[in-house]
């Protein structure tokens, strides 16, 4: 036990004060990086990929989830597999192409073959091997310890003593439904994936992706863009409110002036746009009512679930996961999320929003990479400037989209799986 | 045989090259208000994710940048405020320009490719960008205008940089 866990907290809470600190130690200190490696990522669901990129048996993805390499493939009866990406021999990854369509993996290193399963098919001088070898679980790729999905989005665990996605989820899965259900045959991940990096802590990335304070003053340029688009601005005022979700998960859900896809017209989407996100709406009506139909269609949603993903459904819909490579140095990838039996017409501005705002070379979010690796330079103070404040609306009944309920909704679970003793 | 086919035919790659240099010259100086004069009215700049086709679209994949001219003249906008952060203070580049090659005439447009490695210098902190880059010129009045530009990363990803705050 290191000096900093002997502290119990990282955190400095006084509800009846109004005080909530954290500690600028929790985003620098290689000891807490590794108390989390253990104490979060081994012990949490984390996303791996969403069941639309393996369209058709034989296909397959890798990706790095959790610290490990994982071989995501769809086998040949259509089931999804999670396989640990290492032959079982000696330990070469098997699988080395990042997507694509196979028939069977083989590890080029001594040409043992394995089924799209992961299962052990064939190795060379097999008459050299025990009988019963090919039989052995031991022989074959390993799945990972759990693996299971809702609504087309797969995640994967590897403590197998894990409580079920399902009841991890909880609350989330209201808010999974009303971004689904954008959808009348299911979401489907658009090709093109963004894959970048920050030079900071990762759950500065955590704190930003949920944080509704920031965007008057971080995004400055990009709300002058929009003004600058003539018709890119609906009349609607930004409001909305924060909800903190159980489990360190969170959600803003709120409305905002910009053009949604589903379905919020601006005036710079034409007659044409106008006619297709009434239909849309139309159906939304038809399939949900009038009440849900307007939650879909007009808010928008940050919702982050712990402790590495976020699901923003804004402009655009975004899946970002990201995870730590050092203290001050992570790794995100993001993707696009659209309704699979959506229109050229739609998926064309869904696409063009997107990019407006969201990835390393949209308007807004090298603002954010730059925000947060200068808080990591920051950081460098911390033996003598040592506290976060994240105290803004405490004591409010109703937290509103930018105060900071939901980052301590996010500090104080992290904080639980930091310091908890083990059992 | 019109004049025009016979200016497009006398087209030099070294012409190609002044251009381009120039181009790179007037990024490096961040004289970005001129940069943008060099492209038409219908321009696009796009850069593509990199486990795309080359020949990808932005109207049903995700890509890095997709501009058309206005988002183009909003983003050079930006580039030039103290509010646009991560390029506050700027960042120091240099574009560097090789292997270009004029690969066809269409109409009264040639394409061009040509290879690129473009330095970011900023906190300390140097990252590299290379690819290549394809053009669609309009040749006309002893110069050209970019039609197309699509900035082809060789990288996997931007995991080393991070972002493409610049224009590459």
């Amino acid at each position: 036990m290191n000096a900093f866990q002997r502290m119990n907290t990282a955190l400095m809470v006084d509800e009846s004060k109004k005080i909530f600190k954290v500690s600028r130690r929790a985003f620098v200190d290689p000891d807490i990086l590794e108390a989390e490696r253990a104490q979060i990522f081994d012990k949490c669901w984390l996303y791996l990929g969403h069941s639309s990129e393996l369209a058709k048996p034989g296909d397959f993805v890798t990706r790095s989830v959790g610290g490990r390499n994982i071989l995501f493939a769809r086998d040949g009866k259509g089931h999804l597999k999670a396989m640990l990406n290492t032959c079982p021999h000696r330990g070469a990854q098997v699988c080395r192409e990042k997507h694509g369509s196979a028939k069977s993996f083989q590890c080029f290193y001594h040409g043992w073959v394995f089924g799209l399963d992961g299962t052990l098919r064939s190795q060379p001088g097999d008459t050299s091997y025990a009988e019963d070898f090919k039989e052995r679980s031991t022989s074959s790729m390993q799945q990972v310890p759990r693996f299971e999905s809702y609504r087309d989005l797969n995640f994967i665990c590897f403590d197998k003593n894990v409580e079920s996605l399902s009841d991890y989820l909880g609350p989330v899965k209201e808010y999974l439904d009303v971004i689904c259900d954008q959808a009348e045959t299911g979401m489907t991940i658009v090709g093109g994936t963004q894959e970048y990096s920050m030079r900071a802590n990762w759950k500065l990335l955590t704190e930003n992706s949920i944080d509704g304070y920031h965007a008057l003053t971080t995004h400055a340029t990009y709300l002058d863009y929009l003004k600058a688009a003539s018709g890119a601005l609906a009349q609607v005022p930004f409001e909305g409110s924060a909800r903190d979700l159980g489990k360190g998960h969170a959600v803003l859900e709120y409305k905002a002036p910009w053009g949604r896809p589903v379905a919020q017209w601006i005036p710079s989407w034409g007659e044409e746009g106008k006619r297709e996100l009434a239909r849309l709406y139309e159906g939304l009506v038809n399939r949900f009512g009038k009440e849900r139909a307007d939650r879909i269609a007009t808010f928008n949603r940050n919702l982050f679930i712990f402790p590495n993903l976020v699901i923003n459904d804004i402009m655009a819909v975004t899946v970002r996961t990201y995870y730590p490579a050092a203290p001050d140095f992570m790794n995100i990838s993001a993707w696009a999320l659209a309704p699979r039996e959506e229109t050229e017409w739609a998926r064309k501005y869904r696409l063009f929003n997107f990019l407006e705002f969201l990835g390393p070379g949209g308007f807004a979010t090298p603002d954010d990479v730059e925000a947060l690796e200068q808080c990591q330079r920051g950081f460098r103070n911390s033996a003598e400037a040592q506290w976060n404040d994240i105290s803004k609306g405490m004591g409010k009944e109703n937290p509103s989209y930018d105060d900071e309920l939901q980052m301590r909704a996010f500090w104080s679970n992290w904080n639980d799986h930091v310091f908890k003793v083990p059992a | 045989m019109s004049d025009g086919v016979t200016a497009m035919e006398a087209i030099a790659r070294t012409d190609v090259e002044d251009f381009l240099f120039a181009e790179a010259e007037l990024l490096d100086e961040w004289r970005l208000p001129e940069w943008l004069e060099l492209f038409t009215d219908d321009a696009i700049y796009y850069v593509p994710a990199t486990d795309l086709a080359v020949d990808a679209s932005p109207d049903n994949n995700l890509f890095y940048v997709a501009d058309d001219r206005f988002r183009l003249s909003e983003r050079v906008k930006r580039l030039m405020k103290r509010t646009a952060h991560a390029e506050f203070p700027h960042s120091r580049t240099r574009h560097l320009v090789s292997n270009v090659r004029i690969r066809k005439h269409v109409g009264d447009e040639i394409e061009v490719s040509s290879a690129f490695i473009t330095y970011r210098t900023k906190d300390g902190v140097t990252d590299t960008y290379f690819g290549s880059n394809r053009y669609r010129l309009v040749p006309g009045n002893g110069t050209f205008r970019i039609k197309e530009k699509r900035c082809l990363l060789d990288s996997e990803g931007l995991r080393a940089q991070g972002r493409v705050s610049i224009i590459l």
